[in-house]
């Protein structure tokens, strides 16, 4: 009995919440109303505060993007391995969920702009004197990757020929044999790497070499960017402007500041704003 | 040479996967294989013999560690094994410092450590079995001619085990050939190695892993082989007569 008291209040409470949505909307003029697919959680990218609000970079970023697209956005939740067919069924309008840019996705949605991308970087123990850009000085030193990731590519294409690759099953074996002693370098991804390893202090045992790496992007793809269904070009191109508009005004770098301390920033190109 | 290796490039042009590049890993990982398993088996028979005979040893204080050990090593995964000799030995304090760091710093020295271990308990206990199982008959023949309980050992007890131990080692080779798979895990480039590189580059599991399973079958059949006609020669007198 309880139960279906319950399951008719949830129910009558969501119909009226749909039903005084849509009233806002009709009264509130010309905003399109449009639904952005995300999978919760992702920290910090999205996850739910006490209240059960989604928060996160990605709910600020996309929320923002919306209001300088003068749209009115509300967020579906949606598990990963749904999420473009759910975008397909028209279950929500765009997805805005750390999707990397890929080849087979590509064939399926279309892509934005990339927001972000996460770098990797190149650590080593403090008081180790290495040149990650002097080839001849790298010459029998190891390094650790995981295998099969774009680490391992990258590593492979840009230093088979000088350094010893060791590859792991897992990124916490590379972290272990990087304390234990039996890797002279690791080269890792940065959120992994922070997590993992300390070496972001002054008088942290590790250090990185080095600036972050991000490119070339035919290893370490584009980024993350939204998906959109194809047909949908006029939609994208409104997303595309307003990515640009808050690389362009700082807006992104404050809403990265308050979530990472460390550079995810994709400045897209003055070309490709242009357009 | 030059033909064949025109013939041998026009061979491999038809696909992406093997080119001569990934070859040449497959062939760095057969070499990497069959060192490791030769060099795990060779240690692993000379510490097996005297394991074998301390194993049937009357003194407890022989017997016991040493069943222990293979109790130990027989009931244990080989992977956890070579984990903890990889991995854990960095947690001895100032390892890094010390003389044996020189061996544990490679990974092939701690995975040559684990198989070895392994190998040997197994082939103390198919030893131990056979030398247990020697004919009563032969034994007090020995002792009829006066021979002491050493000469015993070394000229009737031990050919004659090793004879009949032969098909169950022959079975501990193959195993231990297929077991040394997991040495990839501590990033030794072996021919399981080479199958996953190659797995993870183009994405190609069916290709990477079927290719890499029949190189496995031909060393396992190589191996019979060898055991076949040792077994033929050496286990004649046990044949029926006139087959």
């Amino acid at each position: 009995m309880n139960k279906w008291i319950t399951s008719a209040l949830i129910v009558g409470g969501l119909l009226a919440g749909q039903i005084s949505s849509q009233a806002i909307a009709q009264d509130s003029e010309p905003k399109d109303a449009i639904r952005l697919g995300i999978d919760v959680p992702y920290e910090p990218f999205v996850m739910r505060d006490a209240d059960g609000q989604l928060e996160g970079f990605e709910i600020d970023l996309g929320n923002e993007l919306c209001a300088r697209a003068n749209l009115e956005c509300s967020w579906v939740e949606q598990s990963w391995d749904g999420i473009i067919p759910g975008l397909l069924a028209r279950k929500y309008d765009a997805i805005l969920s750390s999707m990397a840019i890929t080849p087979e996705r590509e064939r399926q949605v279309m892509f934005s702009l990339p927001y972000y991308n996460t770098p990797s970087v190149w650590i080593t123990a403090r008081d180790r004197d290495i040149d990650i850009n002097d080839k001849d000085s790298l010459k029998g030193l190891s390094v650790g990757v995981q295998r099969g990731t774009i680490r391992d590519v990258y590593v492979t294409q840009e230093y088979g020929d000088v350094l010893d690759i060791n590859r792991y099953g897992s990124s916490q074996d590379v972290v272990n044999d990087l304390k234990s002693g039996r890797l002279d370098l690791t080269f890792e991804d940065f959120p992994i790497a922070n997590d993992a390893i300390d070496f972001r202090k002054d008088n942290s045992p590790y250090k990185q070499l080095g600036d972050s790496i991000k490119t070339p992007t035919s290893i370490f793809g584009k980024g993350a960017a939204m998906a959109f269904r194809q047909r949908d070009k006029a939609l994208a191109a409104k997303f595309d402007k307003a990515i640009c508009e808050v690389y362009a005004d700082g807006t992104f770098d404050k809403l990265m500041d308050q979530y990472f301390d460390y550079d995810l920033s994709v400045r897209p190109s003055e070309q490709d704003c242009a357009k | 040479m030059e033909q064949l290796n025109g013939w041998f490039t026009e061979l491999l042009s038809g696909n992406t996967i093997f080119t001569a590049n990934t070859l040449s890993f497959y062939w760095g990982g057969l070499v990497t294989t069959v060192q490791l398993v030769f060099l795990c088996l060779l240690l692993g028979i000379v510490l097996a013999v005297p394991l074998a005979i301390g194993r049937g040893s009357k003194r407890r204080w022989i017997k016991l560690p040493i069943y222990a050990y293979t109790y130990v090593f027989r009931g244990t995964p080989l992977l956890i094994q070579l984990y903890l000799v990889y991995y854990g030995v960095v947690f001895f304090d100032g390892i890094q410092d010390s003389i044996f760091w020189v061996v544990f710093k490679q990974a092939f020295f701690p995975a040559l450590i684990a198989f070895t271990l392994n190998t040997t308990a197994y082939t103390t206990e198919i030893f131990h079995g056979a030398i247990k199982n020697t004919a009563k008959g032969e034994i007090e023949a020995a002792r009829a001619y006066g021979m002491s309980r050493k000469l015993m050992m070394r000229r009737i007890i031990l050919p004659s085990a090793f004879r009949r131990a032969l098909p169950a080692y022959g079975n501990e080779v193959i195993f231990m050939l297929h077991a040394s798979a997991v040495a990839s895990v501590v990033t030794i480039m072996d021919l399981t190695g080479a199958a996953y590189y190659v797995y993870a580059r183009f994405y190609a599991p069916f290709d990477a892993f079927i290719f890499v399973a029949l190189i496995y079958l031909c060393l396992t059949f190589s191996i019979m082989f060898v055991f076949r006609r040792l077994e033929k020669r050496l286990l004649a007198h046990l044949r029926p007569r006139g087959s």
